[in-house]
């Protein structure tokens, strides 16, 4: 709190007795802690991964060790790297797909029953439908979509028209339920002001949805990179675009098992780089003011 | 500040005029019946009586939120939405906005832009104590703070009437006590004509001059007390006979008021 900090509270730092110290030790080893072990635990899984591979011998078409999944990265990067940009290109469009229509979706539902209790139903059917099992009428019924400036792919349509599927439900939830739980108090102190409609989503409902909306978004992330992959998967081989999930496919034909890994690899990678984007992205938003992202001294 | 004087109660023009206000929820819940209720310009009356008496319901209806069964509520000439200033029992503060901007907020939702305001925020903030929290966020405040954003906030378009729900009951006494001086000193400053809701006999004959006296089920109006005791009120006034004698005046009335609901 930089706003009280009077001198009083500054000087108190000299009046800690051993208790406190020993706390502070233990808070000290702590921070560090949270570092050094999930490295050292990762290292010594990578250790007994190549240990078990080298002392059993199991052969490299069965699972090569990490040292191989490595090597294969590099000498591999440049058809790899081709792959994971499509990939990442899938899953980001997607994404950014499935926050403007679940938002919009939000909002839209937000504002009028009617439309919400019309096409409510549809966004359940989707998000109940397994992606898996609609994925093969899509890329049947997609065409090139010609957008003046420059063309986008049938098969890339298809594979996008998956992933947002598989991602925007959490969004559209998650952001109607936050534009609805605006404090009631607060409703009614817009409205004895006059507020308009646009001036009760813009200055209450969509700041009060934004908590739930970064929330949805985390779910998001994660899923529309599992999208992409799995309707890849769907897509199969052939065709343009030839994301990292169509090298699985192909290696696992040519039982090229270390590349296997390392596109794997490449997957998790970029699922994990999203996760920490999303997290950090809602530090940064709600650290001022929300309780989820608000840390407290005890 | 420029201090608004307050004319001696009776020879004030009126404000509004509630007349046989009724509101009745659900069919069958009736809030309140028949209430008549002369607001007139400079009052600060004080609604007193047990949970369930209508207290919240009757300032819901003056606010406009909610629209009355029978009965009619009328403002004396023109008013607009910047003659009007609620303060809930909670601070109702938005979390994500800083101490300024939840002040700005009844003048950004008139359209004004922050700049054009600013010295308007600057004294509302000025007269609550809080010039030096404006960049502060909500969380950061102790909950007598809060609630002065909250006054100020109800405070910053210089509004006619104010209605308070309440404001101080989830408060510790110190606080209160502290909040009910300055609470007077601000109405000074301002001019404001007030209608406060509580239901602690001591808030309600500190603060007002016109104490109306509510009873439960259903909510009514049982009668209305004065308290002809002069502002600017001190502590002195806490501690006085005359105080002492419109407490016992006003709880004995409320006893009255409960008895006969019960
Ligand atoms: N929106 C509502 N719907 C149904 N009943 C209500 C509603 N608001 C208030 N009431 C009822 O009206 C009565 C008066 O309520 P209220 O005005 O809140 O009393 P007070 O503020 O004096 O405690 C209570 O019995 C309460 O349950
Ligand atoms: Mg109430």
């Amino acid at each position: 709190m930089s706003t009280m900090t009077d001198p009083a509270v500054t000087a108190a730092t000299d009046l800690r007795d051993d208790e406190e110290l020993r706390r502070a030790r233990g808070r000290r080893i702590n921070g560090i802690a949270r570092w050094v072990l999930p490295i050292a635990l990762l290292a010594l899984t990578l250790f007994w991964w190549h240990w078990v591979v080298t002392v059993n011998q199991i052969p490299h078409y069965v699972l090569p060790g990490p040292m191989l999944v490595a090597q294969t990265l590099v000498e591999d990067f440049a058809t790899l790297a081709g792959s994971w940009w499509i990939t990442i290109q899938v899953t980001f469009m997607a994404l950014f797909l499935a926050v403007t229509v679940g938002v919009g979706l939000a909002i839209l539902f937000n504002q009028s029953r009617l439309v919400e209790m019309s096409f409510f139903p549809y966004a359940v059917v989707l998000q109940v439908t397994p992606i898996i099992a609609i994925a093969p009428l899509i890329f049947i019924y997609v065409v090139d979509i010609n957008l003046g400036l420059f063309t986008i792919d049938a098969q890339l349509v298809g594979l996008l028209i998956c992933a947002w599927i598989v991602a925007f439900f959490p969004i559209l939830s998650n952001t109607t339920l936050g534009l609805n739980s605006a404090d009631h108090n607060l409703r009614d102190l817009f409205s004895i002001y006059g507020a308009t409609r646009w001036q009760k989503l813009r200055y209450l409902q969509l700041p009060s949805a934004l908590p739930y909306f970064l929330g949805g978004l985390r779910i998001a992330g994660g899923l529309s990179l599992i999208g992409a992959v799995v309707a890849e998967f769907v897509a199969g081989t052939g065709g343009v675009g030839s994301g990292l999930a169509f090298r699985i496919l192909e290696s696992s034909y040519r039982l090229q098992i270390p590349r296997m890994f390392a596109a794997l690899f490449l997957i998790v990678l970029t699922g994990v780089a999203i996760y920490l984007a999303i997290t950090w992205l809602t530090h940064v938003l709600l650290h001022k003011w929300h309780e989820s992202a608000i840390k407290r001294e005890t | 500040m420029t201090e608004a004087t307050i004319a001696k109660a009776g020879s004030r023009p009126s404000l509004l005029q509630m007349q046989g206000v009724t509101k009745v929820f659900g069919g069958d819940v009736v809030a309140l019946r028949g209430m008549d209720l002369d607001v007139r310009l400079g009052d600060f009356i004080s609604l007193l009586g047990p949970s369930g008496c209508g207290k919240s319901t009757a300032l819901r209806l003056i606010s406009g939120l909610t629209h009355p069964t029978a009965g009619r509520i009328r403002w004396d000439g023109p008013h607009g939405t910047d003659d009007l200033g609620v303060v809930f029992q909670e601070p109702t503060l938005m979390p994500w906005a800083t101490v300024e901007d939840n002040v700005f907020l009844p003048l950004r939702l008139k359209g004004k832009r922050k700049a054009e305001v600013q010295a308007a925020i600057d004294a509302a903030l000025a007269l609550v104590g809080l010039d030096a929290f404006a960049g502060a966020y909500p969380r950061e405040l102790s909950g007598g703070m809060k609630m002065r954003v909250s006054i100020a906030r109800a405070m910053v378009t210089r509004p006619k009437l104010i209605l308070m729900d309440e404001p101080f009951a989830a408060l510790d006494e110190i606080t209160r006590f502290k909040l009910n001086n300055d609470l007077l000193a601000m109405r000074q400053a301002i001019g404001c004509t007030v209608i406060f809701v509580t239901h602690s006999v001591f808030e309600s004959v500190f603060l007002s001059d016109r104490i109306v006296i509510m009873a439960a089920r259903p909510g009514r109006v049982i009668r209305e007390l004065q308290v002809d005791a002069p502002y600017p009120r001190t502590e002195e006034f806490r501690t006085s006979a005359e105080y002492a004698a419109h407490c016992r005046a006003a709880s004995d009335a409320l006893h009255e008021a409960m008895g006969d609901a019960a």
